[in-house]
């Protein structure tokens, strides 16, 4: 398969372009931040991408959906990312789809992914860094668990239908075994979810699970086997974040290099003097090869090649070196006007250290890849 | 369901695996270990002759040239094939050729049908070793302000002047050379012209790099001799030719960055010898580690990219200067992990002699990566192209 989009994922990408372009541009996001608005993105959005197709692009034709793959999801997230659009598309339709994908709890969520009514959040770290250990602990309690502990960076955690939870029944953090993902309803006793505004106007929630008791059918999968499901959600949100960076990068990107074009000092557009160019020459050749990395793990991930988790850490972490510095380079080759707040850029370097801090950061992924390698 | 490119990748496989001799699955160590070709294929040995000639005859040198010019007439996809049960096998490029990857693709788009059955079956065969008459002394990254003449006279051009930085110059057979042949046109006044370097008037003199090597040469015209059958498209057309080629250079250039992303990392191989690992098998230096491992998502990350512009140039879809931006990341990614393996080596990779560090291989190996961001046009000049041809940023 070549390492580009076919005719088909093109005219998506086309169509996906159009349609966030038209109903979710940056200025929808302005204003959702200016409104102070508390769900953290527009309800109606969610269902116009549920009329479009979107939220079913990861589903199985046989379940209503489109059937098709993460080179698809990642031509819609890229195209969200350009946009600085609020969705809750990677966690529910990308990363919570893949998890349920397969297993008994498909049939109880998937209608309601499919329709735009349901949101899903990712309940997975429980300190500052993303780590591959999970500490949480979910404890046999009658018929089911209780689950007991603390998660943060609960992206749609305050309004989400379903939360993906990661527990230990068994063994200790590090371990593999041991781990079990749960499908816990916001709504479940004991579980407080408090919204916190990010940086970038998001909203993530720090969940307190106070006791919270979920029955045996709450397993996603099988119990102390959660690593297998917990891998595909992380592999899906990884590539997914990678593929929103490089629309916040591409965005950011673009929108500097048609600034150099227009803004003129000492008689002449700024893009003409050398120091610029060649800082954004560099700049695009990092978003190419970020581009690269983004694709080829989507392709494998399709493929279900063995291949595809080393690509994967390397899409997220290269996304997260170029995309930094493209936001980087937008801000400051913007000069004063990209320091404020009524310029758009500002927003691309807060969504940007977001979703590089995301599933784990460039760092997080290289010492994944070195162990991976045997170093 | 079989399909052809699977029946294709099953004979590929079987043909590979009957003719790829087991010491040219082995890595490629040293310059000595690059087959080059040529006239004089003395120094090959019998493995590197059998595998050269037996890809050779099938084309597979340059899979994808048409069969008519000794090309394997490939498909795009069928080339990919070949290319991952080569890599497979870890089999050697059977022939390393300016022929192959800079001449011939300029001589498929502006050669003469007789230029193409003459030149290009013989650089399929690895039977002619060219070099390649671009820099000289005053035209360096300014390379259109060259001054080495080709005077008309009549049946032949009469050249005199001097070449600078010909790679190999001493060793080749021909050249591909960019001559002067109107004073009055900078970039119109220049002509492409190939010649036979034993003609009468040629004469090389190897210069001494930092490596201790010397693959580059000073080269001298001395009212040499050149057929008018020898000129590559219109007279005063030359440049673009000359720019069409050197496209092509950068792509070659740029795989210099693919270096260890293989199975073994010979990075990581010299870093657990020097500086050791701890228990749970991580390098027991821990910046080190980060650095390689940092390194490392680059390097994969441009093998990537390599596989993307390779499939997007073979179906039409690259922008025509995107081997500027492959020429500069993948000569700068081959800079750094040079960088990095001295480090990692420390004083062992220092000795320059030793016959531990095989006469100072990895050391003289670093300091050539230098020319890689200079030859071919310097990372400057390639930031000025991405910037004015693909970003559209004014002049």
């Amino acid at each position: 398969m070549p390492l580009f989009l076919n005719d088909e994922q093109t005219m998506l990408r086309d169509t996906a372009k159009d349609f966030v372009t038209e109903h979710a541009p940056v200025s929808h996001m302005r204003a959702l931040r200016d409104a102070k608005d508390a769900t953290g993105f527009s309800r109606d959005l969610w269902k116009q991408f549920a009329d479009m197709g979107f939220t079913g692009i990861l589903i199985g034709e046989d379940a209503g959906g489109l059937g098709l793959g993460h080179v698809e999801a990642g031509v819609v997230l890229e195209e969200i990312g350009r946009n600085l659009s609020p969705s809750p598309f990677l966690t529910t339709a990308v990363a919570a789809v893949e998890a349920l994908k397969g297993t008994a709890q498909a049939d109880r969520w998937f209608p309601g992914i499919l329709a735009g009514e349901t949101v899903a959040a990712l309940a997975i770290d429980e300190g500052a860094k993303h780590r591959s250990s999970v500490g949480m602990k979910a404890e046999r309690s009658g018929n089911g668990f209780r689950l007991t502990g603390a998660k943060q960076f609960v992206t749609h955690g305050h309004v989400a239908d379903l939360l993906i939870v990661a527990a230990r029944t068994a063994g200790s953090p590090d371990d593999d075994a041991g781990v079990t993902l749960f499908a816990v309803p916001r709504d479940a006793a004991g579980l407080t979810a408090t919204p916190e505004r990010l940086a970038d106007a998001s909203l993530a929630a720090r969940i307190a699970f106070d006791g919270v008791e979920v029955d045996a059918d709450a397993v996603i999968g099988e119990v102390d086997a959660g690593r297998d499901p917990l891998s595909r959600l992380l592999r899906a949100g990884r590539t997914g974040a990678a593929a929103e960076m490089l629309g916040v990068g591409g965005g950011a990107m673009d929108m500097t290099v048609g600034y150099l074009k227009d803004r003129k000092q000492f008689g002449v557009a700024i893009g003409s003097f050398q120091a610029l160019q060649h800082r954004a020459a560099h700049l695009y050749s990092e978003m190419e090869v970020a581009r690269a990395a983004v694709l080829k793990a989507q392709q494998l991930l399709d493929a279900g090649d063995e291949k595809a988790d080393q690509a994967v850490s390397v899409a997220k972490a290269m996304t997260g070196l170029a995309t930094t510095l493209a936001v980087q380079e937008g801000v400051q080759m913007h000069g004063g006007i990209g320091m404020t707040d009524e310029y758009d850029i500002g927003f691309y370097m807060k969504s940007g250290r977001v979703l590089a801090e995301m599933f784990g950061d460039a760092n997080f992924h290289a010492d994944l890849l070195a162990k991976t390698a045997g170093y | 369901m079989t399909t052809d490119l699977d029946t294709f990748r099953a004979d590929t496989r079987a043909w590979l695996d009957a003719n790829c001799p087991p010491e040219m699955r082995e890595p490629v160590r040293s310059e000595k270990d690059a087959v080059w070709g040529g006239r004089d294929q003395s120094a090959l040995t019998p493995a590197q002759k059998q595998w050269m000639d037996a890809m050779g005859q099938r084309g597979w040198t340059v899979p994808d040239w048409p069969t008519e010019y000794g090309g394997g007439g490939l498909s795009a996809a069928e080339t990919k094939v070949l290319r991952e049960e080569m890599a497979r096998i870890r089999a050697r490029n059977p022939l390393n050729s300016f022929g192959i990857s800079m001449l011939g693709p300029a001589l498929l788009k502006y050669g003469t049908e007789e230029q193409k059955k003459r030149f290009l079956p013989e650089i399929a065969r690895g039977e002619i070793r060219w070099c390649q008459g671009y820099s000289e002394p005053n035209a360096g990254s300014d390379l259109a302000s060259l001054a080495t003449s080709a005077e008309d006279k009549g049946d032949h051009f009469l050249v005199n002047g001097q070449k600078v930085w010909t790679s190999y110059a001493d060793k080749a057979d021909w050249i591909f050379c960019l001559v002067r042949t109107d004073r009055t046109n900078k970039h119109n006044g220049i002509s492409f012209v190939l010649f036979d370097m034993a003609s009468e008037g040629v004469s090389t003199k190897p210069i001494l790099l930092i490596s201790g090597y010397s693959p580059f040469c000073e080269t001298f015209f001395d009212n040499v001799k050149v057929p008018k059958e020898n000129l590559v498209g219109e007279l005063n057309k030359g440049w673009d030719v000359a720019k069409y080629l050197l496209g092509h250079e950068r792509e070659m250039i740029s795989g210099m960055g693919l270096g260890g992303t293989g199975a073994k990392n010979p990075l990581v191989e010299v870093a657990k010898r020097s500086v050791g690992t701890g228990d749970d098998g991580q390098l027991a230096d821990p910046l080190l580690r980060a650095q390689l491992a940092l390194f490392d998502v680059r390097a994969k990350a441009f093998a990537a990219q390599s596989e993307r512009f390779i499939d997007e140039l073979k179906a039409g879809r690259a922008h025509p200067a995107q081997p500027s931006m492959m020429k500069y990341y993948g000569t700068e990614l081959n800079k750094t992990r040079y960088e990095l393996l001295m480090s990692a080596g420390g004083s062992d990779e220092l000795e320059w002699e030793s016959e531990a560090s095989d006469g100072g291989r990895e050391a003289r190996a670093w300091l050539r990566t230098k020319a890689n961001s200079i030859e071919g046009g310097t990372s400057e000049v390639q930031l000025n192209i991405i910037a004015k041809r693909i970003l559209e940023l004014p002049s």
